[in-house]
């Protein structure tokens, strides 16, 4: 009984959800009630992308975002956490309006190659993030950053949560 | 990272993908629980729950014990604390960063009807 109650409270909120398809292959996936123009445009200027990739519990904080989302159009992201900090960049490879984006991650000869897919239906957009890795350990290693990254500072996400929802209301 | 061996650290991760056998695995952390049973709290078929548990036994995570004509599955004797732990992670960055962006998405939403009421007018 709790269980079923359980299911389908998590049922209400969209899930993330995240599959290691294979040693070097991760997807991620997620709908988003909104249609895909509006979820792409999200992904694609760097003024909107800024304000949700770096949530403020993972205790980072993003010094700067460009982004020159065309084929062959570079990017930057540059972290500050604690007092070190780090780049992120690559070249965008497919760009697609609405509907695909595929870019290289460059900062290391690890780094994977990210394929971003948006599909529509009813007014809400299915999203599949596809990160592949050249080596199951380039993959083992980025689970274990992320695990870094989130770890400590999880448990305030729930508090953060709750006052961004209060402040931002429901339309 | 502990080094674990590689063929059970996949099949595990390949278990552990998909949210209905996590789910069993947390149910059966609680209690033992016949097919029957975890079907019905699933709401899914018998075929279908089989084949989950199957998974999930041959990684290792459950095991099955008959007792007369029930088949009872409790948790196997593989600790998934690391595996799970490693993909548990991912997931929380990325509903984390998720959560964010369905903020955008509203507000962009919110932002398109005004405007297309102003064009109306």
């Amino acid at each position: 009984m709790d269980a079923r109650r359980e299911s389908e409270v998590a049922l209400m909120k969209n899930r993330t959800m995240v599959e290691r398809k294979s040693e070097r292959e991760l997807v991620v996936t997620r709908t988003f009630n909104g249609p895909a123009r509006l979820v792409f445009e999200a992904w694609t200027k760097p003024e909107l992308f800024r304000r949700w990739w770096v949530p403020k519990s993972m205790g980072m904080s993003l010094l700067s975002c460009e982004m020159d989302v065309r084929v062959g159009g570079r990017y930057r992201l540059e972290f500050a956490h604690g007092d070190s900090q780090a780049a992120f960049f690559g070249t965008y490879k497919e760009v697609t309006p609405h509907s695909r984006l595929v870019w290289t991650n460059e900062e290391s000869d690890q780094g994977s190659v990210t394929t971003v897919t948006f599909a529509e239906k009813d007014g809400k957009t299915l999203l599949v993030m596809h990160e592949l890795y050249p080596s199951k350990e380039a993959l083992d290693a980025a689970g274990t950053g992320a695990a870094d990254a989130m770890g400590e500072t999880f448990g305030q996400l729930d508090e953060l949560l709750v006052t961004l929802g209060a402040s931002v209301g429901r339309s | 990272m502990v080094q674990y061996s590689q063929a059970r650290f996949d099949a595990s991760f390949a278990a552990l993908s998909n949210a209905t056998r996590r789910g069993v695995l947390e149910q059966l952390g609680r209690a033992d629980a016949s097919i029957t049973d975890l079907a019905e709290k699933f709401r899914m078929t018998l075929t279908g729950m089989k084949k989950h548990v199957g998974v999930l036994e041959q990684a290792g995570l459950v095991t099955m014990e008959k007792v007369g004509r029930v088949r009872t599955c409790k948790l196997g004797p593989r600790r998934l604390d690391e595996e799970a732990a490693w993909i548990e992670r991912y997931s929380q960055l990325w509903d984390a960063r998720f959560d964010e962006l369905d903020k955008v998405v509203e507000e962009l939403k919110r932002k398109e009807k005004v405007d297309g009421r102003k064009k109306r007018e």
